[in-house]
């Protein structure tokens, strides 16, 4: 039986690295001293059509493509012309579901009306947008550049122009940032005309501007505790303006759960495009080169872009599946479970990190306060 | 050419005693006592420049690494003296240089008539140093006095030739000057060996009678034995007796070395070589003991013969309880080697099974602890060094403790510590500090003498277990790794002593129990609470850390309960990175160790049992220093 395969394809540029962020992105200067986006990325959705080839010849389903993201790095660089070609392409090769999502993740900074237009005529229906923070020395010890207007501006362009989904994206923790700031970023971010959010808490990666800050002693880590206290106040107020959690950091309502999310959750297939994409087509994952310049080369010499791939095992499969499906509203079915493990979470149904309704109905779910010790659970789970 | 062809050289069991010195060599650790052993061995041509290796008398590669010889050994040098033209037999009897292994050093000078103090000429005389060479003179030893490391830029010879004619009662012009490395006055030193330290004299018609000065267990050879005959003889036709057990042993071989052994028909009056019986455990053959023979025992025993007596102890847990058996095996193996080391098998809650250990002082423990590690591949921990206390209980019955968990917890009439006489050799200016961190450590002063004009004695009491307590590292750190340390135990004191507990959630960790003085108790209470707050992670509940005396609560500190424990991202990319998290935490929960509900990391066990100074040697050795 096959499945059907989700895309996501990598958009490996930014104007400039954000301090905390540590993904795999460069700038124009780094992959070529005194280029530009324009330059460095000539050619580069050719070399991702390229690849789709790949993926058409291995992939064996005849299932037309449910879902589609745009991510990176700042997608929103490329001209939307070309990622109309490759969208067309993709289209050619596997067909599209009627309802298909495409979505793309934009810069606030990086968009005008026209931009947004030509994006939504490419065929992308998604949008979400990178606001962060309403707090300008929020985003400024974030080292992000927009400006907090220009947010409500793109917002509301996105929606003229005819996206159904729009979606920001926040982030919490942020050191110096207060629980004012917070609640105010919240009040920003729901004055805006969307139908989804994510928000996250900074994690302090490991190799970044901001974890070098931190380790000098310049900007304290974020706390733990507070960080708690800020999920638990998103949560409230954005269950009253009428959005429901549906994965742990992400909230939705009028039905704008972005799709492609649910795919990895659920352990779906799809193939990732572009330098350093993963991918995951039963129970197997491979990963591409991590370097553009790495990743073009290959391309270009008609070799796979694969770096890395492994077979999960059974063990593998059903910690993937634990540990991923425990963070959806819905749970995990309490079937699906050895004895040991459920012996092993039962405390937490009477000091309240599991819900009890959802245990007598026959699944593990988590309640509010388990939330937030998501990975606490799923390690009595599996150990 | 003073050297002898070894073959036309006086034989073993034939020498006249008018023909032997025997000496030993006292220096502290670097002061270069294996270099100059070296080039006496070249010089006398007992090895040649073919065989010849950088400190040849050290075995141990421990030993060889950290410069310090833990095991004497005996060396027959052959010499022919450029003053009189005569031919001598010098024996060279190694001595260890380390406060922890006195007792053997005793026996060492008791084995010899003559001493060559060496002093490192840049560095000047050090606290154990000194105390070997008062020893050395009570036992009425000739002393020469010797600079070392003439060579060097930074040499003081007159300075410290003055130092040294103070303490010794000679002239500055009496001191030799010699260079181990480059062999610069090492032949006038063999010959003023043989000139001013007098021959030994024995009865060669007594009943053989000979001081064991070492033991040292060999695998394929088992216990081979050091010996200074006194008087008779030994053979190998002889079977021979210990005289403070009375057993009785063949003899199967007895030797020289000269440095690699050498078997003999026998050892004479004033001879020093080796024997082997075929005993296997070194416990039956110790240090101090008289040898005699069977057939025509002595009646009278050379003195100065003491059991070893552990000093310090400590508890040795495998980090994987699965280790237990390798580790009982390996201790096994080391006391066959080691009279001095007991132990006793050992359960904590905490840490497991393991083995409370004894040892004659730190360094004693730390090169045991690390023998174990290297040669077994064994990884431990090791709980904080106790001394043993004497406590007598509400019934006047006393108990010996050596490990906090067996301290009584009801009526206590009093508590006796072992206290030490310490002496401290640095430069003045350290005076204060010096002073300051004894009072600290409840010392009492004894008194203080100049040296020179710039270096001082301080003589103090101290309880041992002060010492025993990073005391050398901060002596180390407030002197600038001046001064130097000795000590010598001197009875015991009773003392306003108590135990700590150290408690999780209310749940007593044994492992963190210590017997600590009264005014004290609070520092180390505080000290462990705060110390394991930071180690130990947050748990699902709030885990209160108290540090108690009894039922009485001291110190206080809690954990607070975990509020998030949760990965906010995980998209495509994330996922296996997530799992692969996962599968480390798993293996990181099998090395959790429950107490009571509380899961602690056993990195929070080794981190609360290691002082600051611990970690920085830790960081040296890694850093190869």
């Amino acid at each position: 039986m096959s499945r059907p395969l989700s895309f996501y394809i990598h958009i490996p540029y930014c104007v400039k690295r954000c301090g905390y962020c540590d993904f795999n992105t460069y700038t124009p200067g780094e992959l070529k001293p005194g280029s530009d986006v324009a330059e460095v990325s000539n050619g580069y959705i050719d070399l991702v059509i390229q690849e789709s080839k790949i993926a058409r010849s291995q992939v064996k389903s005849d299932e037309k493509i449910p879902t589609i993201f745009f991510g990176g790095g700042t997608p929103t660089l490329m001209e939307p012309d070309d990622l109309g070609r490759l969208l067309k392409s993709l289209e050619n090769d596997f067909g599209f579901t009627r309802d298909i999502e495409i979505t793309i993740e934009a810069n606030p900074d990086t968009v005008s009306k026209e931009k947004l237009s030509a994006l939504r005529s490419a065929g992308i229906n998604r949008i979400s947008f990178g606001m962060q923070s309403a707090s300008a020395h929020v985003l400024a010890t974030l080292d992000r550049t927009h400006n907090p207007d220009n947010v409500v501006k793109a917002t509301s362009w996105a929606r003229q122009v005819g996206f159904e989904n729009v979606s920001v994206d926040l982030i919490y923790g942020t050191p110096g940032e207060s629980m004012e700031d917070w609640e105010r970023t919240i009040e920003s971010a729901l004055a805006l005309p969307i139908n989804h959010i994510s928000a996250y808490s900074l994690i302090v990666e490991s190799g970044t501007k901001l974890a070098a800050q931190v380790a000098r002693g310049e900007i304290p880590m974020p706390d733990d505790d507070q960080s708690a206290d800020k999920y638990l106040l998103a949560d409230q107020q954005f269950s009253a303006a009428g959005l429901n959690w549906y994965e742990l950091s992400n909230w939705e309502r009028d039905g704008g759960a972005c799709r492609h999310n649910i795919a990895y959750w659920k352990g779906d297939n799809w193939w990732g495009l572009g330098p350093g994409a993963h991918s995951h087509l039963d129970g197997a994952r491979f990963w591409n080169v991590k370097h553009p310049n790495a990743y073009r080369e290959r391309i270009e010499a008609e070799l796979s872009p694969i770096m890395e791939s492994e077979q999960l095992t059974s063990a593998q499969m059903e910690s993937e599946r634990v540990m991923l499906g425990i963070r959806l509203p819905q749970g995990l079915p309490k079937s699906s479970l050895t004895s040991e493990s459920l012996a092993a979470i039962e405390s937490y149904l009477t000091s309240g990190e599991l819900s009890k309704e959802s245990w007598e109905d026959g699944r593990v779910s988590l309640t509010l306060a388990g939330r937030l010790v998501a990975d606490r659970i799923v390690r009595e789970i599996l150990m | 050419m003073p050297a002898i062809d070894l073959a036309k050289a006086p034989q073993p069991a034939s020498t006249n005693p008018a023909q032997i010195r025997n000496f030993c060599i006292i220096a502290h650790i670097d002061h270069g006592k294996s270099t100059l052993a070296d080039r006496m061995l070249g010089i006398t041509e007992v090895v040649d420049q073919r065989n010849m290796r950088a400190q040849y008398l050290d075995r141990m590669d421990i030993e060889r690494e950290r410069g310090i010889t833990i095991k004497s050994q005996a060396v027959r040098l052959p010499w022919r003296s450029g003053l009189d033209g005569q031919e001598y037999i010098l024996n060279m009897i190694d001595t260890p240089g380390h406060v922890d292994f006195n007792y053997e050093v005793s026996r060492s000078l008791a084995a010899s008539e003559g001493a060559v103090l060496l002093v490192d000429c840049a560095q000047g005389i050090e606290a154990q140093t000194l105390a070997n060479l008062y020893l050395a003179m009570e036992n009425n030893l000739t002393i020469i006095p010797v600079l070392n490391k003439i060579d060097l830029p930074a040499a003081q010879p007159e300075k410290f030739a003055e130092e040294l004619a103070k303490l010794i009662g000679c002239q500055p012009e009496d001191c030799l000057r010699v260079s181990g490395k480059t062999g610069a006055g090492v032949t006038e030193l063999l010959d003023q060996i043989v000139k001013q330290i007098p021959a030994p004299v024995g009865d060669p018609n007594a009943p053989a009678r000979a001081l064991i000065f070492d033991s040292v267990y060999d695998t394929y050879r088992g216990v081979v034995t050091y010996v200074r005959v006194v008087d008779g003889h030994l053979s190998t036709r002889d079977q021979i007796q210990m005289f403070s057990t009375g057993v009785r042993h063949e003899m199967l071989e007895v030797g020289v070395i000269s440095p690699e052994p050498v078997v003999s028909k026998g050892l004479g009056v004033g001879e020093v070589g080796y024997v082997i019986t075929g005993v296997k455990d070194v416990r039956q053959s110790r240090v101090g003991d008289t040898i005699t023979t069977y057939h025509n025992p002595t009646k009278v025993a050379l003195s100065g013969y003491k059991d070893p007596k552990p000093m310090v102890f400590s508890g040795l847990f495998p980090l994987d309880g699965a280790e237990y058996p390798m580790l009982r095996e390996a201790l096994d193996k080391l006391q066959l080697n080691d009279a001095a080391l007991v132990y006793e098998p050992e359960t904590s809650a905490a840490l497991g099974f393991g083995f409370r250990c004894g040892f004659l002082g730190l360094l004693h423990m730390e090169i045991v602890r690390e023998r174990l590690e290297r040669e077994a591949g064994l990884s431990l921990i090791s709980t904080a060094p106790s001394v043993v206390y004497r406590v007598v209980k509400g019934d006047g019955k006393d108990l010996i403790v050596t490990n906090p968990s067996e301290f009584p917890n009801d009526k206590i009439e009093a508590v006796f510590e072992p206290i030490v006489r310490a002496t401290v050799l640095a430069p003045s200016e350290f005076i204060g500090a010096i002073m300051e961190l004894c009072q600290e450590r409840r010392g009492t002063l004894l008194g203080m003498d100049y040296l020179s004009e710039d270096r001082v004695e301080i003589r103090y009491t101290l309880p041992l277990a002060e010492i025993v307590f990073d005391f050398f590292d901060q002596l180390k750190s407030k002197t600038r790794g001046y001064a130097s340390l000795d000590y010598e135990p001197i009875g015991e004191a009773e003392g306003d002593l108590v135990k700590v507990d150290i408690l999780l959630q209310s749940e007593g960790v044994d492992a963190f129990s210590a017997i600590v003085h009264k005014d004290k108790a609070y520092a180390y209470g505080t000290m462990m609470t705060s110390k394991l707050r930071e180690l130990i992670p947050r748990q699902q509940f709030e885990v209160p850390i108290q540090a108690a005396i009894g039922s009485r609560i001291i110190a206080r500190e809690s954990i607070r309960a975990i509020r998030k424990d949760v990965l906010a991202k995980c998209y495509g990319g994330d996922i296996s990175r997530k799992r692969k998290l996962l599968e480390k935490q798993k293996e990181g929960k099998k090395r959790m160790k429950m107490v009571g509900r509380v899961e602690v990391p056993q990195e929070a066990f080794i981190a609360a049992l290691t002082t600051d100074a611990d970690v920085d040697k830790a960081k040296a050795k890694a850093k190869g220093q």
